[in-house]
């Protein structure tokens, strides 16, 4: 057992070692090289359109449910549902927001990404961009890692609009919350640096899904069964990471008084 | 002119080249022929600098390739040679046109509007009509995929054309097609080639000489004669391409 842990401790650590390596190899092809502008346009936009839909859906449905669940509990607790606005948006653009567009996104368009990156590597494209000429950090991480940094930060603004309004849906018809009393909930008790919280979030986030579906794409092996290996294998690890990283960086951004 | 030097390349505790040393002339074509796993791969991937070599040298116009460490001098190496993979390796989201120019870009200070003639040019030189750049790689067939990925080596107008079996998975006709324009871009633009394959046929038709690897070692090299002539039973096994001999294929990868 323990030779097992052992070597899962290995495995582990190499993988993070690769993934620093590539992470540098940007740094130093960011500096030396002109940037991929077109590439890393056609990267957010397809990024971006790639996830906006089931973004806004799951959103607006995470909204809805906050609004059914605190109204239902508040009402019953206090006879009457109110602060609905207050805590659905809190939750929303200081957790929730961020933490499931990541989701869908890494689901969505970083499985999209590992998996075009490992068919390139097992079918030699990526051999075939080194023999002319091009770094594959260069030509394919550098604009994939931009896509995420520009569009997840951009969807999370969406997200958390769709979360409120979906929230706003609920209050108003299913629970009779008046309009003006939910939304006054809402500018009452937020302020920029609940906005700023899940927002700095997004950007970290978008590092680590772009590192990690571009790490897992570049190293694949095996065939097309190396492909299906690699791409499960980022989306899994990108979940859990996010899940992760956002408690620690909810205790630094407090611990920061954002 | 090449030379490699008791080149040696391990990947872990698996010495897939042990000791070989070969000069490859220039403007000539030199096959290596050898079985699967015999390590040719590994050979032309040290070569161009896709894998690095664990011990030895490479001379290429005498300079030791292997000591470049430096990505953007090992680019300006990669200028000299072209690279034919064995399945193509044509970017599939690209179409033919555009990956015939993408070394242009990245390679050659070639201007935009010189791309059509190029395209026109380069895949007139494999054999192909200039229709074929509007397509993408899906639509091509396994013969015609090779033919585009040679026009796009032939574009950076390499010094030296490093083949990767070239003729596997074609039909008879094709491969014997695919031989006969290696022979015609030898002629026409004097590049170097180096040519790995286990096809007989086609080595002896395009090889001024052959290298062969056994195990990582080269047992042979010589002239096409000399390999017809030859007593080794090694290379005879190979060459009649017999199951009974001193070679025994393994069966089980290890």
């Amino acid at each position: 057992m323990f030779t097992a842990i052992g070597k899962y401790m290995t495995y582990l650590l190499s993988e993070l070692g690769g993934a620093t390596r590539m992470l540098q190899s940007c740094l130093f092809w960011l500096w030396r090289s002109p940037f991929e502008w077109k590439q890393a346009a056609e990267q957010s936009v397809t990024i971006g359109v790639d996830s906006f839909g089931v973004t806004a859906l799951t959103s607006l449905f995470t909204g809805m449910v906050l609004a059914l669940q605190a109204g239902n509990t508040i009402g019953n607790i206090f006879g009457d549902p109110i602060f609905v606005g207050t805590i659905v948006t809190f939750s929303l653009i200081r957790e929730l927001g961020p933490v499931l567009t990541s989701v869908v996104v890494s689901g969505r368009a970083g499985a999209a990404v590992t998996a075009q990156i490992g068919t390139m590597a097992v079918t030699e494209q990526i051999d075939a961009l080194y023999t002319l000429g091009t770094n594959p950090i260069r030509y394919l991480v550098i604009p994939r890692m931009t896509g995420f940094l520009f569009t997840l930060p951009i969807l999370t603004l969406f997200s958390n609009l769709f979360g409120i309004v979906g929230g706003y849906l609920v209050a108003v018809y299913a629970l009779n919350v008046p309009g003006e009393v939910y939304l006054t909930d809402i500018t009452s008790y937020m302020g920029v640096r609940d906005f700023m919280h899940g927002f700095i979030k997004t950007f970290f986030f978008a590092l680590m899904i772009g590192t990690v579906c571009c790490y897992k794409g570049i190293s694949t092996r095996g065939g097309a069964e190396g492909v299906g290996k690699s791409t499960t294998g980022a989306v899994v690890t990108t979940i859990v990471l996010i899940l992760v990283l956002d408690y620690f960086l909810t205790a630094i951004l407090t611990a920061f008084g954002i | 002119m090449i030379e490699i030097i008791h080149l040696k390349k391990s990947f872990g505790e698996k010495h897939v080249l042990k000791d070989v040393s070969l000069k490859i002339p220039r403007g000539k074509t030199t096959c290596i022929l050898g079985g699967s796993g015999s390590g040719k791969s590994t050979l032309i991937k040290c070569l161009i600098g896709l894998l690095h070599a664990t011990d030895g040298k490479i001379m290429v116009n005498g300079h030791d390739i292997t000591k470049i460490n430096n990505e953007m001098r090992l680019a300006a190496l990669r200028r000299k040679f072209g690279y034919l993979f064995q399945e193509g390796a044509l970017f599939d989201s690209m179409t033919v046109g555009e990956n015939v120019t993408f070394g242009l870009k990245y390679l050659t200070d070639v201007p935009e509007t010189d791309y059509p003639r190029i395209i026109k040019e380069k895949l007139a030189l494999v054999g192909l009509q200039a229709d074929v750049a509007k397509l993408n790689p899906s639509e091509l067939s396994g013969g015609m995929k090779k033919r585009v990925s040679l026009a796009r080596v032939l574009a950076v107008e390499p010094e030296v054309i490093l083949y990767d079996e070239p003729t596997t998975g074609l039909d008879p006709i094709m491969s014997d097609i695919i031989s006969d324009l290696i022979i015609d871009l030898k002629n026409k633009l004097g590049v170097t080639s180096v040519v790995i394959t286990h096809d007989m046929h086609s080595a002896f038709k395009i090889a001024d000489y052959i290298a062969f690897l056994y195990e990582g070692n080269i047992l042979l090299h010589g002239t096409p004669d000399e390999f017809r002539k030859t007593d080794n039973p090694y290379v005879k096994q190979f060459v009649t391409g017999s199951s009974r001999g001193p070679i025994q294929m393994k069966l089980m990868k290890e």
